[in-house]
């Protein structure tokens, strides 16, 4: 066992009416990698910003390599050897890799001046180096988000970092990427580098973890080695109960067809795809992450508008252009990023929930409130959402509670049809399972649901039927019965020849 | 700002339990501005010896302010929804000589169309379409063309003062206006005739039913509540189904149009259609928006906050007269206040923890 390289005491933080972090320990080993676990609103991620140097403690000491350190903004946190990784990467679309790399800090040639070649030689060397495969002259927005991610570590790794936080690395990429991204982390460990690792996903956590700690509510719960934990001893230490199965579709009556749709085209995302899908039927959207599965059901939202291709609701053909138009054919959609086209950070939850359903609540262009106020607290407690009043801003929230208002916004317009792009993603194992629940509850009472997801187990967990997306193309379909893990990902990878990025 | 020790995990009910306490912090936060009002009330009455909060110079200062408040109601909705409205002033201008030159006496000098005796009202409409009509071309420009508000409504307010200037020829002023005209700007309603300088100013009058209506749209309509979730996230709002053109449009009409009213407003007061008029009322209004606490970063705001920023307005600029201040610094004082505001905007909307 290597010796601590960073030891933080007695961190406490307050926010606003919320005190997220209570006399929390955790220490961290060279050459370690260490999970984070608990649920949303935990304290994990709070926990590493102030680590990071994003967030300052209100109480409590850091010590690194035994001496006491004040880390109080994130250039003072890299310069004791500390990056981060966050869940929502940030970086300017506009430069390329190396630049990113090399922000604030540009290496400079001739005359003092910037020199992109130099910083280019110098981001491909660390790219080769650690065997990730990506030009550095290449646009940041042309990368996908593993490779984004990639870039990130590559620029935690061009300033010296010792201690590299990953915040949910994997809440957006594919399977594949995964394992990628797990080949790095080991290749750091070998180098010496200790990684904190923040993740919901089991299977992960035990084959990559040398240590795992456990928050929950704000406190520290447990440290122990990884080897000596179990996946049931995991999520009752996190929950601080037992949880019964973690995907429980229940069986539904399986009624008429309800969405038919039709040669569906559009640019090289959507490619003559049809399929439908019946009442009280769960329909899952697998594929890799870019194979087109999003565009699908945004195409057929109209969220992007349709090149060719006919869409039938319960058997009549609409024309669908704009959301409004779906919305008024009875179909909803909670998109897949939370923050760019889910949440309105600063209105209300009230707000945020009732807004797709507006035009219900109105009678002779005035709003019913006190109707508003009634659906809105119904779905509050039908859904248990976590908020001290309708009147708190969104953005205050867990992500997994913005979710449920999220859920809740679509539910309050009584849609025949939903979709759901990534209904669990980044959040915590409590509300994952309740949404699960829900969307069991609403396929009994004869909705359908289309659900995108990249977490196998739950494609498999939720779905009556899965079809597998690749490169634009419907490629599959497999029922319940059929469906395994290894012929989604058959499916999925048929990449015909002509493709190459 | 209240400050909250808590000991104890947080827990649900801790949060709950918090939520029902009393938030000094959020009180202030939200009413600040109605603070600071009080306190420049205060001590301009300390530092007039009280002439300033005399009845007749409060309802003074009011009327002085009702047509920015006009125009800051119209602008309360387009920063909503993160916009943004430059041509307000030009807008008023055009207004006013169109409708100036509708009203005048048909016998006095300089008239625009002699011989020609249209009802007063007329040339109300006549302001108010011009004004809606600006706006509307506004709103296509940005909902359907794409053009940034600050492009599109920068283009409008130089094409709508230079129609103004082409409109009165010579660019004298259209003079003589009808009595009844004028008393729009000029009158006072529930008037006491034994008492002179009795009643609401007709102005104030108008300035509280907008405000009002507003008000009254923005909390409780459909549209209302789509410019909150416009300003807080487009994308999201469009995603909920959510006519982000129509929506758009639909504001800068309102825009423009209460901009013909403040057009229509001004002429009779001062009783004449000037190519002028209202030239920098733009930054008055964004002025008594921001101050009044509507955030311009988009889904935050309030029509009372925007009536109280323009009475602060007023109350600063008429303190400021009383005390004898140069009107040139009273413009520096105005820019002073307006970067103040949006720090104190910075601060309370950003989420920095």
């Amino acid at each position: 066992m290597g010796k601590f390289i960073v030891e933080m005491k007695g961190i406490t933080k307050r926010f606003p009416g919320v005190l997220a972090l209570n006399d929390v320990k955790f220490n961290l080993r060279a050459g370690n990698v260490h999970s984070l676990m608990g649920e949303n609103g935990a304290g994990k991620s709070t926990l590493m910003k102030i680590l990071a140097g994003v967030y300052t403690l209100d109480e409590g000491q850091i010590l690194i390599d035994g001496k006491p350190v004040t880390i109080s903004d994130p250039r003072s946190g890299l310069d004791h050897g500390i990056a981060m990784i966050h869940q929502e990467l940030s970086f300017i679309p506009e430069l390329s890799a190396a630049e990113n790399i090399f922000l604030g800090r540009e290496l400079r040639g001739f005359g003092g001046l910037v020199s992109k070649k130099k910083m280019a030689d110098e981001a491909q060397k660390v790219f080769d180096r650690w065997g990730i495969k990506i030009n550095a002259n290449s646009q940041m927005r042309d990368l996908s988000v593993a490779q984004a991610q990639m870039v990130e570590i590559a620029k935690a790794i061009a300033f010296d970092a010792r201690i590299i936080i990953m915040d949910e690395p994997t809440s957006a990429i594919t399977e594949r990427e995964v394992t990628a991204l797990h080949k790095i982390i080991g290749q750091l460990r070998e180098a010496g580098t200790a990684i904190i690792y923040i993740t919901h996903k089991m299977d992960e956590v035990f084959s990559i973890s040398d240590e795992i700690t456990v928050f929950r509510d704000g406190t520290w719960v447990s440290t122990e080695n990884a080897k000596d934990m179990t996946r049931e001893g995991l999520i009752s230490l996190m929950v601080g109960r037992e949880l019964t199965a973690l995907f429980p579709k229940s069986e539904a009556k399986i009624g008429e067809v309800i969405l038919e749709v039709k040669n569906l085209n559009r640019g090289r995302q959507v490619k003559d795809v049809s399929f439908s899908v019946r009442r009280g039927e769960i329909l899952g959207f697998a594929g890799l992450m870019g194979s087109g599965r999003t565009e699908v059901l945004e195409t057929v939202f109209g969220i992007h508008a349709a090149e060719s291709g006919s869409i039938k609701v319960n058997g009549k053909e609409i024309k669908i252009r704009e959301p409004f138009q779906a919305i008024a054919a009875g179909i909803g959609l909670l998109t897949e990023d939370r923050k760019k086209t889910g949440i309105m950070g600063v209105l209300s939850v009230r707000d945020n929930m009732s807004v797709a359903a507006l035009p219900r609540f109105t009678l002779g262009g005035i709003l019913r409130k006190p109707m508003i106020e009634k659906q809105c607290e119904e779905q509050r407690q039908a859904l248990s959402l976590k908020t001290p009043s309708l009147n708190q801003q969104i953005q205050n929230l867990s992500g997994g509670n913005q979710q449920k208002v999220l859920l809740s916004r679509w539910l309050l317009t009584d849609p025949d049809i939903l979709i759901i792009d990534e209904p669990t993603r980044g959040i915590d194992v409590g509300a994952k399972s309740e949404i699960h629940r829900l969307m069991s509850e609403l396929a009994k009472q004869g909705k359908a649901i289309i659900m995108v997801s990249s977490e196998m187990p739950e494609i498999l967990g939720m779905s009556d039927r899965v079809v597998v997306m690749c490169e634009g193309r419907l490629v599959g379909e497999v029922s319940r019965r059929e469906a395994t893990q290894e012929k989604i990902m058959e499916l999925a990878t048929q990449f015909s020849d002509e493709a190459v990025a | 700002m209240a400050k909250k020790a808590i000991t104890e995990p947080a827990t649900t009910t801790t949060l709950m339990a918090l939520s029902q306490k009393f938030n000094w912090g959020d009180f202030l936060r939200k009413y600040m501005i109605v603070g600071v009002l009080i306190m420049f009330v205060t001590a301009l009455a300390i530092m007039t010896e009280g002439n300033s909060i005399e009845p007749v110079n409060l309802v003074n200062v009011i009327r002085q302010v009702s047509a920015i408040g006009i125009i800051a109601v119209g602008m309360t909705f387009v920063i909503i929804t993160l916009g943004i409205d430059l041509s307000v002033g030009s807008i008023l201008g055009l207004s006013a000589v169109v409708a100036a030159s509708l009203v005048q006496v048909p016998t006095g000098s300089l008239v625009k169309f002699e011989g020609i005796d249209l009802p007063i009202i007329i040339g109300v409409l006549a302001g108010l379409a011009v004004g809606a009509f600006a706006g509307l071309i506004n709103g296509v420009l940005i909902a359907k063309f794409r053009l940034a508000p600050f492009i599109a409504t920068l283009g409008m307010m130089s094409i709508a003062r230079g129609l103004a200037y082409i409109y009165t020829g010579d660019g004298r002023p259209f003079s003589d206006l009808k009595p009844e005209y004028n008393f729009i700007g000029q009158g006072y309603l529930f008037a006491d005739p034994n008492q002179p300088l009795s009643g609401i100013p007709v102005p104030v009058v108008l300035f509280l039913v907008v405000a009002g209506v507003a008000s009254f749209i923005l909390n409780y309509t459909k549209f209302g509540r789509y410019n909150f979730a416009m300003g807080g996230n487009e994308t999201a709002a469009r995603v909920s189904g959510i006519r982000i053109p129509r929506v758009t449009i639909v504001i800068y009409t309102i825009s423009g149009l209460l901009a013909g009213l403040a057009g229509v407003l001004l002429s009779a007061r001062i009783g004449s259609g000037n190519s002028t008029l209202g030239t920098g009322i733009e930054l008055d209004a964004i002025t008594a928006v921001i101050i009044g606490g509507t955030s311009f970063k988009g889904g935050i705001g309030t029509i009372w906050g925007t009536i109280v920023g323009a009475i602060l307005i007023g109350v600063i600029n008429n303190g400021l007269d009383l005390l004898n201040v140069s009107p040139f610094m009273q413009i520096v004082v105005k820019g002073l206040i307006i970067i103040v505001a949006i720090i104190i905007d910075e601060r309370k909307n950003s989420k920095k923890i």
